[in-house]
């Protein structure tokens, strides 16, 4: 059964990593959470995201939310902020695909092209 | 929408984009009346009478993205399909009132869904703004209650820690599931 008692555990273990989630110099991650959005599947998307971060330890890593950001048709849709890069829009994704995301593109930098809004409109 | 708790997920995203600072989600299911009624409520900013008037309508919306909405017709079009009905009441500056009916066994009406999912995202959404998103989420199966109250969560947490942490919210979401499956009486 869970108790509330265990969040004092919680706290003294992410005290350390929270600091430095705090200052948000690190990789930003924002899932479309609109009605398109959420209707085409982005709620799943957002806790994979959650979960791999959690999984691998990306303490500099944040995950956002957004509203529509106007091509409804290629939700759900995650976009990728990482320091000193440009913007990576990924469109039509889906857990599987989330997890790839964070594996190659957060976790080695390396983007998966296959998956982002340039290879869907050739 | 595929089922319920994204719808709302749905609206309850308007209540934090209205400014609340607590919103209120309650989800009562009466087998022996046969109903299902979940009501949202939030201190958010409200709405006027006018656009209170046409907010059932698809071609109103506060977006500027474009120029419909649909969070409140697709839920609207859910109850009605269910012998339900949709009631919004707002008060401008105070807040507003969302109560959603559905008959509980109507063929048509759509599962409940994954609840402790939906309110992890709004959790998650809460914390990313620039002021604290509090909620209350009660659930009552034939008079058996569960409730979560992220200001006792972020009281036991203290001022210095989110409560859109990874650690907390999967605390969070083994709470809910715990917590609905003892009010569901393991069925």
């Amino acid at each position: 059964m869970k108790t509330i008692q265990e969040l004092e555990e919680i706290r003294k273990k992410t005290l350390d990593t929270i600091n430095i989630r705090k200052d948000r110099s690190g990789t930003r991650i924002v899932v479309g959470m609109a009605t398109c959005g959420i209707a085409a599947g982005a709620r799943p998307v957002l806790l994979t995201i959650m979960d791999e971060i959690k999984k691998h330890d990306l303490s500099d890593v944040v995950v956002a939310q957004t509203g529509c950001i106007g091509m409804c048709r290629l939700e759900p849709i995650v976009e990728v902020y990482k320091p000193g890069e440009e913007k990576v829009t990924y469109v039509k994704v889906n857990p599987s695909k989330a997890i790839r995301i964070v594996n190659e593109h957060i976790m080695k930098g390396k983007v998966v092209e296959g998956y982002t809004i340039g290879a869907e409109s050739k | 929408m595929k089922d319920l708790s994204l719808h709302i997920l749905d609206l309850s995203q308007n209540s934090i984009s209205a400014g609340a600072g607590l919103v209120e989600i309650s989800i009562e299911e009466d087998t022996k009346e046969d109903r299902l009624t979940i009501c949202i409520n939030d201190n958010g900013k409200g709405m006027d009478k006018d656009f209170l008037e046409k907010v059932m309508d698809p071609f109103v919306t506060t977006r500027t993205s474009r120029r419909v909405g649909l969070g409140i017709p697709l839920m609207l079009a859910a109850c009605s399909r269910c012998e339900g009905d949709l009631v919004v009441e707002s008060e401008k500056n105070v807040g507003t009132r969302l109560k959603a009916v559905f008959k509980h066994s109507h063929i048509d009406r759509a599962p409940m869904g994954d609840m402790a999912e939906t309110m992890l995202s709004l959790i998650l959404a809460g914390s990313d703004v620039n002021r604290n998103v509090d909620f209350v989420y009660r659930h009552i199966i034939d008079g058996r209650v569960f409730c979560l109250d992220t200001r006792e969560i972020r009281t036991a947490l203290g001022n210095d820690i989110n409560l859109g942490e990874p650690e907390v919210l999967m605390w969070i979401k083994d709470y809910i599931n715990e917590g609905l499956k003892n009010i569901r009486g393991g069925v």
